[in-house]
C-alpha cells in the first residue's frame, strides 16, 4: 500500500494511464461547464497537463490535479467569452451571455451555464462526477464549507431557474 | 435525490454519446510527444512498439511474458512520463516490420534509439545490429568486437536484455558450435526468426 508520508516521490505513471482513467471524467466535467467548446478546453486541458506533468512533484491525487487543470481551462474560456462581443440577435433575455448549449437539452444546462462560476463548478463536480465535498474543495482550492455552499446555492438557483 | 439532482447526474446530452477526442495528434504537434506507442499483430505474437522523435526505442513480445503496463511504467522511468498511445508516429516501424515478416525487407531503415542501452551492453547491440540478414554470429564473437574477447557472458546478458528485438537482431547470435543459446521472447520465436530469415537468403 502506498503511504501518504513516504519519504521519496511516487514514480510518475505513463500519462496514458491518466488519459484512460480520467479522460472521459474530465470531458463530462467540461460538457456541464463550457458546452460545445468541451472538446476545445478537453484539448487544452490535456495539452497543458501534458507539459507539466514530469515536472509535477505529488503523484498521489492525479484526478485532482487534472480535474483542477480542467476547471481551470474552464474558467479561463468562460472569461474569454464573455469579452467577446455578442450579436444582437443572440442576446439572451437575462443572465450572462453563455453559449454552448444546444437547445435539446431542455434547458437544464443552459440554466447551469448561467449560474456564478463557483457554484456552476461545484454543482458539476458534485453531481456530473459524484465527487465527495472534499474533492469539489480541493478542485476548486476552497473550503470544503464553501464548496458545500456553492452547491447548495447553485441547486437552489436552478431550482427557481430552470422550469421542472 | 430531487429529479433536478438526477437529471444533474446524467450530464449533458451530446451529440453521438459526446466522447472524448484523442490527443495525441495535438501532443505531437506541441512537441510533447515524448514516447507513442502501438501494438500491433505479428506471427510472433501481439507487439508493443514504442518510439520517440529520435527513433525506435523499444519493441516487446507481449505474448511471451512481457507485460503491456509493466513495458509502459518502465518507459515512463527510464525515457519520459509523456507516454502516450499513438498510431501515426509508430507507422514506418509498424510498415518495416510487416514487410520484413512477408519477407520483402532484409534491412530496417527506422532509425533507433539507444537511449535504453548503456556502456558495454550498447556496443554489443551495436556489433549484433551489423550482423548481416540470414547470417549468424556467436556470443563469443560479439564479445570481441564489442571490445571485452573475453565478457561473452556479459554478452549474453546484454542480448537477453535487448530493448528492440528483431529490429536489434539478438537472434542471429548463436553458442559457439552452432547451438540456438537463449532468447528474450523464447526459443522457439528465434528458430522462426532464424528460419524465415534462412528461407530468403537461400533462394537461387
Amino acid at each position: 500500500m502506498p503511504r501518504s508520508d513516504v519519504p521519496y516521490p511516487l514514480p510518475l505513471p505513463p500519462f496514458q494511464e491518466l488519459l484512460d482513467a480520467h479522460g472521459r471524467d474530465v470531458h463530462r466535467f467540461l460538457q456541464s461547464l463550457v458546452g460545445q467548446d468541451a472538446d476545445d478546453c478537453y484539448q487544452e486541458t490535456w495539452i497543458a497537463a501534458l507539459r507539466a506533468y514530469p515536472r509535477l512533484r505529488d503523484a498521489s491525487n492525479l484526478r485532482g490535479w487534472i480535474l483542477t487543470v480542467a476547471h481551470r481551462k474552464a474558467i479561463d474560456r468562460i472569461r474569454a467569452r464573455r469579452r467577446e462581443p455578442v450579436p444582437v440577435h443572440e442576446l439572451p433575455e437575462r443572465g450572462a451571455p453563455d453559449r454552448g448549449f444546444e437547445p435539446g437539452d431542455d434547458g437544464l444546462w443552459a440554466a447551469v451555464a448561467v449560474l456564478p462560476d463557483k457554484q456552476r463548478a461545484a454543482v458539476a463536480l458534485r453531481f456530473v462526477l459524484d465527487a465527495a465535498y472534499a474533492e469539489v474543495a480541493s478542485v476548486m482550492g476552497t473550503s470544503e464549507e464553501a464548496a458545500r455552499r456553492n452547491v447548495h446555492e447553485g441547486l437552489k438557483r436552478l431550482r427557481t431557474e430552470y422550469a421542472q | 435525490m430531487s429529479s433536478l439532482e438526477r437529471k444533474l447526474r446524467g450530464g449533458v446530452p451530446g451529440p453521438g454519446g459526446g466522447s472524448p477526442p484523442p490527443i495525441d495528434a495535438a501532443a505531437a504537434a506541441a512537441g510533447l510527444l515524448d514516447v507513442a506507442y502501438a501494438t500491433l499483430d505479428s506471427p510472433l505474437g501481439r507487439l508493443l512498439v514504442a518510439v520517440t522523435p529520435r527513433g525506435l526505442v523499444r519493441l516487446a513480445y507481449l505474448d511471451a511474458g512481457e507485460d503491456e503496463d509493466a513495458v509502459l511504467v518502465d518507459l515512463a522511468a527510464r525515457v519520459s512520463p509523456r507516454v502516450l498511445a499513438s498510431a501515426p508516429p509508430v507507422d514506418a516501424a509498424r510498415r518495416e516490420l510487416d514487410e520484413y515478416f512477408e519477407r520483402r525487407r532484409t534491412e530496417f531503415e527506422i532509425p533507433i534509439d539507444w537511449r535504453l542501452t548503456h556502456g558495454f551492453g550498447r556496443r554489443v547491440l551495436r556489433a549484433t545490429e551489423r550482423i548481416p540478414y540470414g547470417g549468424v554470429s556467436s556470443y563469443k564473437l560479439i564479445a570481441s568486437e564489442a571490445g571485452s574477447p573475453r565478457g561473452f557472458r556479459a554478452a549474453g546478458n546484454a542480448l537477453g536484455a535487448n530493448p528492440i528485438p528483431i529490429v536489434v537482431p539478438c537472434h542471429r547470435v548463436l553458442l559457439t558450435g552452432g547451438k540456438l543459446g537463449g532468447y528474450g521472447g523464447g526459443l522457439e520465436r528465434k528458430r522462426v526468426l532464424l528460419a524465415l530469415e534462412r528461407q530468403l537468403s537461400e533462394r537461387p
